[in-house]
């Protein structure tokens, strides 16, 4: 048994004599070598990962105005920070947006524009006190102005991301990037064999006080995560930062479409191989890492899993889902990874970074509830009008019109002869078919992509679909997508006035 | 080279396309259709000697013709490199090479504009 102390390794870091592989390297070490003798061989393995980490934010300390402000509310470049602390302390979040450009510009973007040193604008209000007497405060300022500008990430490195597809039958626009109908597309996250908490998932070697990249500085793990849940493979990271000593090569801010802003985080931790238990750790493939594809269309915490991938699966372009090839999109940067992992083993050889022993490990038998709600979720189900007059796709178009009118209706959902949804037929649909002199069957004329909602869906999510879609109502399928009712915008309104 | 062909709503019903294919010859390879009540819309590869052909034989027809000579762009100060854009494209013009580097084969794109809504980084760039 190979046993390797943290102060040991660190006095090879400092004469130079240490072994310093990245995670990468290290799969064809522990083959060639085995555990055992890998473990003796190599000293640190570093890890990496480059990806939107939106729980990440950085308090900012101004300094005192004269006269003096305490701060009840700041904007910096119109995007709110948090300023429920002391006077001139406030957290800058990565997903606030701005106040005037929306999901273009949000706190990621300040946390970038501080790193590359450019010009911000801050304004301040306040209520006044004897000992802060000032109320409003208007000034410009950049980094070297501030007195502290330090990065606190809530939740960061998640050890695995759920892969996301869209079953639905129009594009959504998630924090998983775009998603093709009809299962059109995959996007995943992290960086599989460089991953780093996938690289010790028993928590051996990482815990407060571990020293780690941060963002192209030496930053510190100060403790697990918000929704640390290692008991299903999800532990996070709560991580520390300074914010003066980063590069915008490694903290990038992006917008993912109707989504919001986020931040880009280079991370890398170095694993010190204590023993040959953490080397074989260190040894997992991107073929020993899987996870599920979830279907991102259905809008709720308990979202179906379509499939289990692995890495490798998910990285060669495509995987299987139901028999179909379906392209693969990384939303984190594999390359970037890469040259973090290099980056800190670079640093290590140099003797410019030495591994820290932990204060205290991370706990692995933590999980994490879903919210206690107090209002009972309702359901489409719950509100829809179960008297749906329907039309089968054969009947003559003059049977269509004569429903119509009959009833006042404007669309009218058309079925198969099992009672699943084949499209939807309008007034429009049947003067057209006039205009054209075209009289024919139902399903000639219909139209047939039609906007559906589940009885199973929550009314937030009918309501949305209602709004962007422009519509008044929308035919119910049950999971045999049969029509069993109808939902319009007029049930929806109705609630929400009741629950006022 | 690519181009694009526009037909508007009272034409829409006639087959332009095929009698444009069949009076000057032209192999027109089309790789998007998109037809419905208001209007049609066709991106197609077309040989470069046989383009003034086949545009002279649509615009007679009363459809519009468009070059699609402005592929997409990267900015590469901008890009993270992660390979979003790569599955919403639909006629694969990114891909990744054997170094994880972004490829970009800026000759298929038909300028849909899918991809730019995906970049999260904001670099990529269509002119319009
Ligand atoms: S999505 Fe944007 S940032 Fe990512 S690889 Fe494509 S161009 Fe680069
Ligand atoms: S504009 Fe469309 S075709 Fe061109 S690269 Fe982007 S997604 Fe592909």
């Amino acid at each position: 048994m190979v046993e390797k102390s943290i102060k040991e390794i660190n006095s090879r870091i400092e004469d130079g004599s240490v072994n310093v592989v990245t995670a990468e390297e290290m799969v064809d070490i522990v083959a060639d070598l085995g555990a055992d003798g890998a473990a003796k061989e190599v000293d640190v393995v570093t890890t990496g990962t480059f990806g939107a980490m939106c729980s990440s934010g950085v308090w900012l300390n101004f300094g005192h105005s004269e006269p003096p402000i305490k701060m009840s509310k700041i904007w910096l470049n119109e995007v709110e920070a948090y300023t429920g602390v002391a006077a001139v302390d406030a957290f800058i979040g990565a997903t606030q947006l701005s106040e005037t450009e929306g999901m273009n510009y949000g706190g990621a973007h300040v946390i970038e524009d501080l790193i590359r040193g450019k010009s911000i604008d801050v304004h301040a209000t306040a209520y006044g006190t004897d000992c802060y007497p000032r109320k409003l405060l208007d000034t410009t300022l950049n980094i070297y102005d501030l007195n502290q500008a330090i990065m606190i990430n809530p939740r960061n490195a998640y050890q695995k991301y759920n892969a996301a597809t869209n079953g639905s039958n129009h594009k959504i626009y998630t924090y998983m990037g775009t998603l093709l109908p009809s299962c059109g597309n995959v996007t995943y996250s992290g960086a599989g064999v460089l991953s780093p908490l996938c690289n010790d998932p028993n928590y051996e070697t990482i815990g407060i006080g571990s020293r780690i990249f941060l963002g192209g500085s030496q930053g510190y793990i100060i403790g697990e995560g918000t929704q640390h849940s290692p008991q299903n493979n999800f532990g996070t990271l709560m991580v520390r930062g300074n914010l003066k000593e980063m590069s915008s090569d490694y903290i990038r801010a992006a917008t993912f479409e109707g989504y919001g802003t986020s931040l880009y985080v280079g991370m890398g931790i170095p694993i010190p191989i204590i023993n040959e238990r953490v080397a074989l750790a260190t040894a997992i493939t991107d073929a020993d890492i899987t996870t599920n594809v979830l279907d991102y269309g259905v809008p709720s915490r308990d979202r179906p899993k379509l499939a289990e991938v692995t890495y490798e699966e998910l990285r060669s372009g495509t995987v299987e889902i139901n028999g179909k090839d379906i392209p693969t999109s990384s939303m984190s940067s594999f390359k970037m990874a890469r040259k973090i992992a290099g980056e800190l083993k670079q640093w290590i050889k140099g003797g410019d970074f030495f591994v820290s022993e932990p204060v205290e490990l991370l706990p692995k038998n933590t999980s994490c509830k879903p919210m206690k709600q107090r209002d009972r979720n309702l359901l489409v189900k719950d509100i829809m009008s179960t008297e749906v007059i329907t039309i089968n796709q054969d009947a003559t178009f003059h049977k269509a019109a004569k429903t119509i009118v009959e009833n006042a209706y404007t669309h009218l959902p058309v079925v198969k002869k099992d009672g699943t949804i084949a499209g939807i037929v309008t007034a429009w649909d049947i003067s057209k078919a006039v205009a054209e002199e075209n009289y024919k069957l139902v399903k000639d004329i219909m139209t047939k992509k039609v906007i559906t909602a589940n009885a199973t869906d929550p009314v937030e999510v009918a309501a949305r679909n209602l709004d962007l879609n422009g519509l008044s109502a929308m035919p119910v399928l049950n999971s045999k997508q049969e029509v069993i009712g109808i939902v319009t915008s007029d049930d929806i309104s109705k609630l929400i006035a009741r629950r006022q | 080279m690519m181009i694009k062909v526009n037909i508007s709503a009272d034409i829409v019903g006639e087959p332009i396309i095929a009698e444009s294919i069949i009076e000057t010859g032209t192999i027109l390879n089309i790789s998007q259709a998109h037809f419905d009540s208001n209007h049609g819309e066709i991106i197609a590869e077309v040989e470069m000697s046989q383009f003034p052909k086949i545009r002279d034989a649509l615009i007679s027809r009363g459809a519009e013709v468009a070059i699609l000579d402005n592929p997409i762009m990267r900015d590469e100060e901008e890009c993270v490199e992660c390979g979003a854009c790569i599955s919403v494209c639909p006629v694969k013009v990114f891909s990744f090479d054997r170094e994880w580097n972004l490829q970009i084969d800026a000759d298929k794109c038909i300028q849909c504009g899918t991809c730019l809504k995906m970049c999260p980084h904001n670099a990529l760039i269509l002119e319009v």
